[in-house]
């Protein structure tokens, strides 16, 4: 199986510990990850700002990149939610049906991290160790785009020493949704607040999400406040052993 | 007397006073939403009410929907009911126009809010009356009729419960269902001690907040009217065109009280309200009260076809509102939104509602819903419009409880691209740059390469720092209330490139 990983641009750019990881642990799991690298940005910042027409080359170009692998894994629920829901509206406004049979064929094999460890590999215990408190918020988009389900809370459970704890209104919005953060700023700080107030209540010393840039919006918050919150992605705990700890 | 909108309402209020919110052309000074939901969030007893309103609402609705093993079908149901009457409402409409004429109603056709303003002040002329009893009815808000009446010298009562709060507050409704969900109770006291003495039967000078005691100041107040008023004006939830007949659902019994006591009644209906049939009607009485109030049951359903004579008002007038409908139904998109029954499950679970209050949107139809109804039947020409399908973090909450799966997120999607696409061409805004930038950056690795080496080429200026406080420019917005993580070092790339090399590019 020829399985590409899809860093997504924030991530290769703001986290590289987040696609590290993913290739550490993927690689531990005993899959080789290849990383093209023609490729960018799934373009979701531009479609869902209302900018369709420029997100148009992004999604040939992922085509071009992707299109020849078995599968590819991102570690982020939002970018992959974009390639699977949007791209193909995407490619009917560029009125290019070769472009939609192309992106039609691609999409079933775009996995979102926790995505591809239960359902592809098959595995919910990947031999982590990660002796910490945590508290898992599961973003909308992984929650309600992907439906990962509790995928991602089921392979935190097996991570051995972790102290998992529940997070109070853990369905609801952190408040980030992409330029919804800057657009409409004082509501999504009003949002995060209160997010903010129930990963305190908690008392993990970590918080952990299957996407940096709800982590970014939401420790944004705590580290103004120096709550003494570290964020995490998915990713860093569970390719956290007992030599390599992270 | 009738009330006027001359003094300011005491809760927080956007500052151009009390702009029309309804979707006529007249609708004017309303800011943008951003702008607006400032001044909302500040008004802390109004984020208290919501937060508190909406989180029992929510559970309520989550508790009795959970106790259907058939949900997922029934909102499927709905939803392909609604699909099928929009692609042939026309001949259900004339289906509906002919039954209900047969029953003995009479039928009018409205293009749009003047259009109908003008049939229902001429009716209610022609009965010589100059006072008129409503329940409640988004479609009449949406064409401000109650301002039609008031510039015709025709009083207009509202009879709703929350919908009087908010005439006798001179405030504007802030929810589809609850309009008065930004009170609380000693505020509900107050208006009613300040306000149903100038239009009637005062409150009791002994009025505490005991929700008891408010719900009897209100119906003796209201039976004055009930019983003196010849005309009665409605909307309705449902218009079911094989045997012609109008349904409405409300929780108090004054609905039916105006339904059934004047000589007059006067239905405003919007043309989407239209089902097929009785046996469509039967899945829409289970997904709507379940989906509104958290009830299985609605406590009043009242429907009547046409006249029946020596019972209940003798001239039914029914008016069939278009107002932009036959537009958003040209939107291949777009017109789910008219598949609509108005239940605001979308406005209780939306963290941006909860937040920002109903206010804010600027719209008889808030929250989620009017965030994608409105722009649509109003056009995008205002900023206000412009801003309205930006007003959510598109977190996808709203369609999960849609019962009619309108999928919200894919359409606030679908008229942000309109919004954008509608200023193409012009001088470019600095964010159409921005994101021209952004596009032609993305457009090659390379390019993005270069952008990272800067991003991690500015991390040694911030020695051992590990977060950006508050800066000015275009990321003053986030970094007023967030920190800014550094940039790392090294972009993941250069890592892989480091370790593994760079892979040669695959033919």
């Amino acid at each position: 199986m020829r399985v590409a990983l899809f860093a997504t641009c924030f991530n290769d750019t703001m986290w590289p510990n987040t696609p590290k990881s993913t290739v550490l642990l993927l690689e531990r799991l005993g899959v080789e990850v290849e990383f093209p690298f023609e490729q960018t940005c799934c373009g979701q910042m531009f479609t869902n700002t209302g900018y369709a027409e420029e997100a148009i080359p992004g999604v040939r170009q992922f085509v071009d990149v992707f299109g020849d692998y078995d599968a590819v894994v991102a570690p982020s629920g939002s970018c992959v939610g974009s390639v699977r829901h949007q791209h193909g509206a995407i490619a009917d406004r560029a009125g290019d049906r070769a472009l939609r049979s192309a992106v039609d064929a691609l999409v079933p094999k775009v996995y979102e991290l926790s995505e591809f460890l239960v359902d592809v590999l098959g595995v919910t215990d990947v031999g982590a160790y990660f002796p910490h408190r945590v508290t898992y918020h599961p973003t909308c988009h992984s929650l309600r785009m992907l439906r990962v389900g509790d995928k991602p809370l089921t392979l935190l459970r097996n991570v051995k020493g972790i102290e998992l704890v529940e997070l109070n209104g853990a369905d609801q919005c952190c408040g980030f949704g992409g330029t919804f953060a800057m657009k409409n700023s004082d509501v999504s700080v009003a949002m995060g607040s209160d997010k903010s107030a129930n990963v305190k209540e908690t008392g993990a010393e970590v918080l952990v999400a299957g996407d940096n840039s709800c982590l970014a919006h939401i420790g944004g918050l705590l580290t103004r406040e120096r709550a003494g919150v570290r964020m995490m992605h998915l990713a860093e705990i569970l390719a956290s052993t007992e030599k390599e700890p992270a | 007397m009738t009330l006027t909108h001359a003094e300011p309402a005491p809760s927080g209020k956007p500052p151009a006073g009390h702009p029309h919110v309804g979707v006529t052309s007249t609708f004017v000074g309303m800011p943008k939403f951003p702008d607006a939901a400032r001044i909302e969030l500040a008004n802390t007893t109004q984020r208290r009410n919501l937060a508190h309103a909406t989180g029992i609402i929510r559970d309520k609705r989550a508790s009795v929907v959970g106790e259907l093993d058939n949900w997922e079908e029934l909102r499927l149901a709905a939803e392909a009911i609604k699909n099928r009457t929009l692609r042939h409402l026309d001949d259900y409409l004339v289906q509906f126009e002919e039954n209900a004429t047969k029953a003995g109603a009479v039928v009018h056709w409205a293009r749009d809010a003047e259009e109908a303003n003008r049939i229902v002040v001429d009716l209610v002329r022609e009965t010589g009356s100059d006072e008129v009893v409503k329940v409640k009815s988004m479609a009449t808000q949406e064409i401000e009729l109650n301002e039609a009446l008031q510039a015709a010298g025709i009083d207009a009562w509202e009879t709703d419960l929350a919908e009087l709060i908010v005439q006798l507050g001179d405030d504007w409704p802030s929810h589809i269902l609850v309009p008065a969900i930004h009170r609380n109770r000693s505020e509900v006291r107050e208006i009613f001690l300040r306000r149903m003495k100038d239009v009637g039967r005062p409150a009791p000078e002994d009025l505490t907040d005991d929700p008891r005691r408010l719900a009897e100041a209100a119906r003796l107040h209201l039976r004055e009217k009930f019983l003196r008023a010849k005309v009665g004006i409605s909307g309705a939830n449902f218009a079911v065109a094989d045997t012609g007949s109008l349904v409405v659902v409300e929780s108090e019994g004054n609905g039916r009280m105006c339904l059934t006591l004047p000589e007059t009644l006067i239905s405003v209906v919007g043309i989407e309200k239209v089902l097929p049939s009785w046996a469509d009607l039967e899945v829409f009485l289970q997904v709507l009260p379940r989906s509104s109030t958290g009830e299985r049951e609605n406590p009043y359903t009242s429907i009547w076809t046409g006249v029946t004579p020596g019972d209940g008002p003798q001239n039914a007038h029914i008016i069939l509102l278009d107002n932009n409908r036959t537009n958003v139904l040209a939107d291949e998109v777009g017109r789910a939104a008219l598949r609509c029954i108005r239940c605001s499950a979308c406005l209780n679970v939306c963290p941006v509602y909860e937040r920002a209050g109903g206010h804010a949107y600027g719209s008889v139809y808030p929250g989620p819903i009017g965030a994608i109804l409105t722009p649509q039947l109003r056009g995008t020409s205002s900023k206000v419009d412009q801003s309205l399908p930006y007003a959510s973090s598109l977190c996808g909450a709203c369609f999960d409880v849609c019962p009619v799966r309108i999928d919200i997120p894919e359409l606030l999607v679908h008229l942000r691209t309109r919004v954008v696409d509608e200023h193409r061409g012009g001088r470019p805004t600095a964010e159409a740059a921005a994101f021209k930038a952004m596009a032609w950056m993305f457009g090659s690795h390379r390019r993005l390469e270069a952008a990272q080496k800067a991003a991690t080429t500015s991390n040694r200026f911030f020695g051992r720092r590990k977060t950006i406080g508050a800066i000015p420019g275009p990321l003053a917005g986030w970094s007023s209330a967030r920190d800014i993580p550094v940039p790392p070092a090294e972009s993941f790339r250069d890592w892989w490139k480091r370790e593994r090399g760079e892979q040669e590019p695959r033919s």
